[in-house]
């Protein structure tokens, strides 16, 4: 599943702090960066796969390890509520959920960004209902990529440590304001144990600084009022700024990661480009899966054949400029996504992916896996015959199917 | 602060006029009356509903205050945000103001799609008064049923017709629902009973920990009477005994109001026109008196209850009648 993992038995976060390196699952290190970030705020509901994350939260505040209000709510419909009254009230907010959760508190995500609170949320991607299902899919954000949250994918435990530090400078900064969700895969990453490279808290703390909202709901000096309604006569102009500030926030989140670099060496960027210069064959995958995408590739390139991968990070914005640069050359791509979009007969990246690839003089050849639902494991084998299609249809020059599910019983 | 008109007239406004309720509207009286009762700095988060979307529609506020509206089922939730912050950052020496929270709701927004978050708020503890501002139905959006609409009344989706007297079952006691929470305040009165009302939220706003006011805030469209009549209306609903005037302070209940004379429910339906249906047809002659037969026993049922009878302020002073700060 990924390269990272380590058979060492998964060590307290407590009693790693001063470690550089920790083995750590994914909430685990979520948790640590919350501790590093100590927020003013946490509002969150327990729903697995996430609950892991906010109990050792609330086990840093039981602990005095950080200075937060911790409000324990009746539910995510007020988690969110809640974390909008908070940062409209000044105060550095963070909320953690998956899957139904997500879907309660949906009603306040456009809510949350419209308001313009740079809360940020961690999402462990679990399927919706029904059926039942604890396990992986990516359900949840993607149903929730266009409630006007900036969106960062997470393949592994350290980028969803690394993308919750630079997701409070992104949410914050003057120029954004707006709420971030940080992603990674329930389960597979959350639960699993990964090694982690930690920073020290101080460079953590240096690194976010001051939240300084420009006005807030505690200056009595400065009275405001949020959230009135706008009707015909001035809706759209809200929303076109909130569109812009959205799409702009592209150049704050790479400024964000430059400096993230400086301080951990460790650079990101709009997406991931593994082995895509001279690649024929792509693949477009996000979070964990690419890990186990970027083992078939490295193999074929043994054969000879030249496959390349790119695994988008920013979702929303979405790069779809810099996307289709990456691409265009490709022979062809399969988009593979951990989720349908139930009636539209492509996924939400393969969507995205061909309206970012049109008007190109020549496109390269695209189909469009669904995979992985619920959980289901993703192997090397199964990627290596999306590979093999890829040749095959890039030999015979057209697409037979552009819509499938991978891993089907029929 | 006194509670005298002389002292209340010196006093900014801090709902201020120009807002788009109706003229005679119960709910905005209420407002009123809650912002000139408040001593220190309030922060104010308010339910979609009437009281939001005429007071506040861009570029425009009727707030002097600093105010919040997210959505209609969160007031509460949200205000427990903002106090969490408050305590996040007094604790951290980020603030030093004393600063006080109201979450503001009507019957539909508390009673009803609410409900959940007020009583999750209540249970946390934040230090905060919620109001409800009960004109007994969903008014904002033309009039519909809600769990505080009482029985027998027409509303838009509990119509009054050929085969139906209108709703078929009787409203909820929210209050003793949140009493049920052992929160340290609570109290039910109407804005009619303006010195009641402003001493409940003075009262409430000084003590430490949720509290909770139930203000019955007659709206003259909904109920189907006269504008200028909102007022009475509230009264009579206190002298009918069909919205008694109490308190429930840390667990002990009091009465803060008993009728001279206890009226007929009948002289509270009856210039109604939500209730007239109950009138024209005396087959409903039987719902009439199951909404006497509730008063009475409900009534009886609170003076068990209250050990200790305190007097209204407003008898006390002989001063001017309510329509003056109305
Ligand atoms: C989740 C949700 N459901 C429904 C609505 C529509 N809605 C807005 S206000 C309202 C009724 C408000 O009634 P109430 O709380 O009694 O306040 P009033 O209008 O009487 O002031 C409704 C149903 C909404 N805004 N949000």
């Amino acid at each position: 599943m990924t390269n990272l993992q380590t058979k060492k038995e998964p060590g307290s976060v407590k009693d790693i702090k001063s470690a550089r390196f920790a083995a750590m699952t994914g909430n685990n290190a979520i948790a640590e960066a919350m501790r590093q970030i100590n927020p003013d705020v946490v509002a969150a509901y327990p729903i697995t796969p996430q609950t892991e994350a906010v109990e050792e939260f609330a086990d840093f505040v039981a602990n005095g390890k950080v200075k937060t209000e911790y409000v324990a709510v009746e539910s995510e419909h007020s988690s969110m509520s809640a974390c909008i009254g908070a940062s409209a009230a000044g105060a550095r907010t963070i909320t953690t959920t998956s899957s139904a959760g997500f879907a309660l508190m949906w009603e306040m995500l456009p809510i949350a960004s419209g308001l313009r609170t740079p809360i940020v949320m961690y999402v462990a991607n679990r399927a919706f209902s029904a059926p039942l299902n604890i396990h992986c899919s990516h359900d949840d954000t993607m149903g929730g990529r266009d409630t006007g949250w900036i969106q960062l994918y997470s393949e592994n435990a350290q980028e969803g440590y690394d993308n919750m530090i630079q997701a409070i400078r992104i949410a914050e900064d003057q120029s954004v304001r707006l709420p971030v969700m940080v992603c990674l895969d329930g389960f597979i990453i959350s639960h699993s144990v990964e090694r982690v490279d930690l920073l020290d808290d101080e460079t953590v703390r240096k690194f976010i600084g001051e939240n300084k909202p420009p006005y807030h709901l505690l200056n009595v000096a400065k009275p405001i009022t949020i959230g009135a309604c706008a009707l015909q006569d001035y809706y759209t102009e809200h929303k076109r700024q909130h569109s812009e500030a959205l799409i702009n926030s592209k150049d704050k989140i790479l400024q964000v990661a430059d400096e993230f670099a400086k301080i951990s060496g460790r650079k990101y960027g709009l997406f991931e480009s593994y082995k895509l210069d001279d690649a024929e064959y792509g693949l477009v995958i996000i979070n964990s899966a690419a890990g186990v995408a970027k083992m078939v590739v490295d193999d074929l390139r043994g054969k000879g054949v030249k496959a390349g991968l790119l695994k988008p990070r920013v979702y929303r914005p979405f790069p779809g400029k810099e996307i289709r640069d990456a691409l265009k050359h490709l022979k062809a791509i399969a988009v593979m996504d951990r989720v349908d979009a139930f009636g539209a007969g492509r996924t939400p990246t393969f969507t995205e992916v061909a309206s970012a690839m049109y008007g190109l003089e020549k496109q390269p050849l695209m189909i469009n896996y669904v995979y992985g639902l619920g959980g289901r494991d993703i192997r090397l084998e199964d990627i290596n015959n999306v590979y093999e299609k890829l040749m095959d249809i890039a030999k015979k020059g057209k697409v037979d199917k552009v819509f499938d599910y991978l891993t089907v019983r029929e | 602060m006194a509670l005298s008109l002389k002292e209340l007239s010196k006093k900014e406004e801090l709902f201020s006029s120009g807002h788009r309720l109706c003229a005679g509207c119960g709910a905005a009286t209420t407002m009123r009356q809650i912002m000139l009762a408040t001593e220190d700095p309030v922060v104010i988060s308010t339910a979609t509903g009437c009281v939001y979307v005429a007071t506040a529609t861009y570029p425009y506020t009727a707030w002097k205050c600093n105010w919040i509206h997210s959505a209609f089922e969160n007031s509460a939730a949200t205000i427990s945000g903002v106090e969490a912050a408050y305590q996040s950052l007094k604790r951290q020496g980020k603030i030093d103001k004393k600063i006080k929270f109201i979450a503001i709701g009507g019957d539909g927004g508390t009673y009803d799609i609410g409900l959940q978050s007020l009583s999750g708020a209540l249970e946390r503890g934040h230090n905060f008064l919620y109001v409800c501002y009960n004109n007994e139905a969903y008014m904002n959006t033309g009039i519909q049923r809600s769990g505080a609409t009482p029985l027998g009344a027409s509303t838009t989706t509990s119509p009054a017709g050929s085969a139906s007297y209108g709703k078929k079952v009787f409203r909820k006691d929210l209050t003793a629902i949140v009493a049920a929470h052992n929160i340290p305040y609570l109290a039910q009165t109407t804005p009619a009973h303006w010195r009641d009302l402003m001493g409940k939220v003075q009262k409430a706003l000084a003590v430490e920990g949720p509290t909770f006011l139930n203000i019955l805030a007659p709206c003259h469209r909904g109920w189907r009477v006269e504008m200028k009549d909102s007022m009475k209306l509230a009264r009579l609903a206190a002298d009918t005994c069909y919205w008694p005037l109490y308190e429930v302070e840390n667990g002990q209940w009091k009465l803060n109001y008993t009728p001279k004379e206890k009226k007929p429910v009948t002289e509270w339906l009856k210039p109604q026109g939500r209730f007239k249906h109950l009138f024209s047809n005396p087959e409903y002659q039987k719902v009439v008196d199951r909404l006497q037969e509730t008063v009475d026993k409900e009534w009886a049922a609170l003076l068990k209850k209250c050990v200790v009878e305190s007097k209204p302020p407003e008898t006390e002073t002989k001063t001017a009648p309510a329509r003056d700060v109305c």
